[in-house]
């Protein structure tokens, strides 16, 4: 596969978040502002990065039928390894991430690129995989967060202090107060609107397309 | 080479094996980020800790280690907790400033509201501060300052001021407003706080008492 054709496929063709449709539950959940769906977002995306590379070293000299236990071992071992980092670097962050953090492991976009993907290919090209991923993960996460946090709060950007870490006490734009937010939208069923919304919009651009 | 032509125990034996060395592996790699980052977790909670508890004294002045100047107390009916909850107690030249108090309010509307209140030596309130809660976003979290500034008004208030029948919201014939479309959360917190200062009064001494560490 080429470069381009895997970053193709993560960004777009096979996006996790719209067309694969992978780890909804923290995409769902998480994505309450535009500063936790980068948090959860670049998170996810290190240990993507991480794992497959690591798959792709080690993938195929392991016996078929522990492959799997490995790959969930190593994705357990890196996910910790991410939160114990943001719990000592970042501690805000790591509290509005919460149980989300530790689920990483039980996001099935990681075992399913480890397995699918970066376990059959050279490292180079299973790096890269996790970066498309992880990368169209993040940018769904992002966008998800930031439509949700301007229609719920007002605000845009409104936490992300939190991930620079510089002390500050607000950040980002304020539209509007946030008492005339639209509840809706920051809890779990806006966001399962709003994602359908983002399903349509995709489907009908694919339609046009063909 | 093939699998296929490996006996099936010997098979069996080096897939246990290499499952061993990547549970090791994987054990070691997290072993070793826990050593790197320990100190600075524990720092960072320290300093949160202490953080929190600048908030709602309120610019009085101490001098002392709070988090090591403390007290273990156990009232489920007024605290709210089963479990033994720890107070902290601030001094300034040896003298009590406040008492910190982590009372639970069990019947939030989705949950237990933890809370700290700073009570100084004569029974009033130096400030209230909502340390983690479940309620609904845009609803019930006005009792995060971020969120809004309701929960300071319980600064300067005491058991007896008002009357204890007043310890209520206006809606149960009180004199606090609840918020409003969250009265169930506005209740839990008025009443959580109203039952520590009762709890206050009838421990005041003890929980003032002498150091539990002697200061240098």
């Amino acid at each position: 596969m080429t470069p381009a054709a895997i970053l193709r496929a993560g960004f777009r063709d096979q996006n996790p978040g719209l067309v694969q449709l992978l780890g909804l539950c923290p995409l769902l959940a998480v994505s309450t502002s535009l500063g936790n769906g980068l948090g959860l977002g670049l998170a996810t995306l290190a240990v993507l990065v991480a794992s497959n590379g690591l798959v792709s070293l080690v993938g195929r000299s392991l016996p078929a039928e522990i492959r799997i236990a490995v790959f969930v071992l190593l994705i357990a071992a890196l996910v910790t390894s991410v939160e114990l980092a943001l719990s000592a670097w970042l501690p805000e962050l790591h509290a509005a991430l919460g149980i989300f953090l530790p689920l990483i492991v039980t996001n099935c976009l990681v075992l399913a690129r480890a397995e699918a993907f970066a376990s059959r290919q050279p490292i180079g090209n299973a790096l890269l995989d996790g970066f498309a991923m992880g990368g169209g993960f993040l940018v769904v996460l992002v966008a998800l967060g930031g439509v949700r946090e301007v229609l719920g709060r007002g605000s845009l950007g409104g936490d992300l202090h939190v991930l620079l870490g510089t002390g500050a006490s607000s950040s980002g734009l304020h539209l509007f107060s946030e008492q005339h937010g639209f509840l809706l939208a920051l809890l779990p069923p806006g966001a399962f609107i709003l994602l359908g919304l983002g399903l349509a919009w995709r489907q009908a651009r694919k339609a046009a397309a063909s | 080479m093939d699998g296929n032509a490996e006996r099936p125990a010997r098979r069996a034996i080096r897939a246990a094996i290499v499952l061993a060395v990547a549970a090791i592996a994987a054990f070691g790699l997290v072993a070793v980020v826990h050593e790197v980052t320990r100190d600075r977790i524990a720092a960072t909670e320290r300093a949160h800790e202490l953080a929190r508890f600048e908030q709602v004294l309120a610019g009085r002045p101490h001098d002392n280690d709070l988090l090591a100047d403390t007290v273990t107390l156990r009232d489920p009916e007024l605290l709210g907790a089963n479990e033994v909850i720890t107070a902290y107690r601030a001094r300034f030249h040896g003298e009590p400033v406040a008492v910190l108090l982590e009372p639970i309010a069990p019947d939030g509307y989705s949950g237990a509201i933890h809370l700290l209140i700073a009570v100084a030596p004569d029974g009033t309130v130096l400030g209230v501060r909502t340390v983690s809660h479940h309620e609904t976003p845009g609803l019930g979290d006005f009792i995060d300052t971020r969120k809004s500034s309701w929960i300071e008004r319980f600064a300067g208030t005491s058991h007896g001021n008002p009357d204890a029948a007043r310890w209520r919201v206006r809606k149960d014939g009180g004199d606090f407003d609840q918020y409003t479309g969250a009265t169930i959360t506005s209740r839990a917190v008025v009443g959580t706080v109203g039952r520590t200062l009762e709890f206050f009064a009838r421990h005041r001494d003890e929980l003032l008492a002498a150091p539990a560490t002697i200061q240098p």
